[in-house]
């Protein structure tokens, strides 16, 4: 298939960016998105052209390195996918498809399609963790009793891969699912219970500093999100910051 | 507690417990409404109305929580919208929002800002009115011409065709605005659970029929009259 992008560039954080047209012939349906970014940059090499830069890694749906906004819609139209994940069967020949970075103020744009995401390091480094004594005498985790129904919700909000697509997709930037999906795999599991009520006032408190909106509920986060995290990782993430504010 | 009243889930927190309890006042509002399409001449309503308006434990403790509450509502509106544009600098080129969201959880400023116009006719149509007479001429009674007013004061309201119609459309978008609103509140508090569903078909429910029964008492009204 032929094809009209979109893209937008940018040389670097501080330089203003715009969107720059440009033609890609011959597209297989059964490329991935990425390896269809792939044909036009050798294609940019091959005329001396400054090649779009985009982030990936492990091109499987596994890292989150992989970003991109697509024709409005963060990883692109097809729902549960990261953009290296997207085929382009889920396009027509002849479309013009716009791609664009992962829009917010917490994620500045370093060079094209490519984003600075370091503000949900720091999120995680304020209180996504638990302390474990390494000595040599740690117990085995699965001596402790959990039941299967909190072990499924925590492996569920576990499956978040921190790639932004909920931040990007939501029309405050709020980084709500994320920090809700990573205070609730603790929360769930007795291994979280001794730092709940720090872990998720010091996320929470991180998540504010960065700059990321306010969540309004529209559900959009969890409809784009390419691993499925709830919108129940939200309400969590409220009982628990409301409960460890009133203890204090 | 010293974060709290400065962290953005205390904000939704807020934000949620105001709309509770305007959609708590908005059902006893409607309540009292229905009253008067009774076949009774606007008898039961005049006594509502009468012990509404004068009753001191309403007036002087639950009207200005209430007036409270719907400034708190929409002042915290519109600084959440503030802080949320900012969050995004430069806006998206091509953005598709219908593909993951409503129209009406997207719009709830708009929405919002229609509601607000119309409190402000609805104010000077019956509360600016209503603060005069006993606030400012001391007319406590609620009488006029020797009957109590308040059910006559609604009719004339709702002889003009076009005030009528702007009451309608004001409806629609206390529809729209309560359609994402109402469960939206439960899920800020955080109630998310297996209740859910029924509580969103509940929330939709309340969104639909409440203003929809605003709008049949000013229809009734204005072709009763």
């Amino acid at each position: 298939m032929n094809l009209t992008l979109k893209i937008w560039r940018q040389k670097d954080s501080k330089t203003k960016g715009l969107m720059v047209d440009y033609k890609v012939t011959d597209i297989s349906e059964h490329m991935s998105f990425l390896e269809m970014m792939d044909v036009l940059n050798e294609q940019l090499v091959n005329t001396g052209e400054e090649p779009v830069a985009f982030d990936h890694d492990c091109r499987e749906g596994i890292c989150g390195m992989c970003s991109m906004y697509i024709n409005g819609e963060a990883h692109g139209p097809d729902r549960g996918v990261t953009t290296c994940q997207l085929h382009m069967r889920m396009f027509k020949d002849g479309d013009t498809i716009t791609i664009e970075p992962f829009r917010a103020k917490a994620f500045p744009v370093i060079k094209d399609l490519v984003v600075d995401r370091s503000s949900f390091e720091r999120i995680q480094q304020a209180g996504g963790f638990i302390s474990v004594n390494t000595s040599g005498n740690t117990q085995d985790a699965n001596a402790i009793p959990i039941s299967k129904h909190a072990a499924d919700e925590a492996m569920d909000a576990a499956a978040c891969i921190g790639c932004g697509a909920c931040v990007a997709t939501c029309k405050n930037s709020s980084a709500m699912l994320f920090v809700g999906a990573k205070v609730s795999q603790y929360a769930l599991l007795p291994q979280g219970q001794v730092e709940a009520a720090d872990r998720v006032l010091n996320m929470v408190a991180q998540m504010d500093a960065e700059g990321f909106g306010n969540c309004t509920n529209t559900g959009a986060c969890e409809i784009e999100c390419p691993k499925g995290i709830s919108l129940e990782n939200i309400a969590r993430m409220n009982r628990e910051y409301l409960s460890a504010s009133l203890k204090g | 507690m010293s974060g709290i009243l400065n962290s953005s889930i205390a904000r939704k927190f807020a934000m949620a417990l105001s709309a509770f309890f305007l959609m708590f006042f908005l059902l006893q509002h409607f309540v009292i409404n229905v009253t008067s399409i009774f076949p009774n001449n606007g008898a039961t309503f005049n006594k509502l109305s009468h012990f509404m308006g004068t009753n001191a434990l309403i007036q002087y403790a639950l009207q200005p929580v209430l007036i409270f509450g719907v400034v708190f509502h929409f002042v915290m509106g519109f600084v959440l919208e503030i802080k949320n544009n900012n969050a995004r600098a430069i806006k998206y080129a091509k953005n598709n929002g219908a593909a993951n969201s409503t129209w009406m959880s997207r719009n709830m400023i708009w929405t919002g800002l229609a509601i607000l116009a119309f409190i402000v006719l609805h104010f000077i149509d019956f509360w600016f009115p209503e603060i005069n007479t006993k606030f400012i001429q001391g007319d406590w009674s609620g009488m006029h011409n020797g009957q109590l007013r308040y059910f006559h004061e609604l009719q004339e309201k709702f002889v003009n065709p076009a005030r009528v119609g702007v009451y309608i459309v004001a409806f629609v978008f206390l529809a729209l605005h309560l359609l994402h609103g109402f469960d939206s509140a439960f899920q800020s508090v955080g109630a998310n659970n297996k209740y859910t569903k029924g509580l969103k078909t509940f929330g939709k429910l309340y969104a639909i029929l409440i203003p929809l029964g605003f709008i049949v008492i000013a229809l009734f009204h204005h072709f009763n009259h």
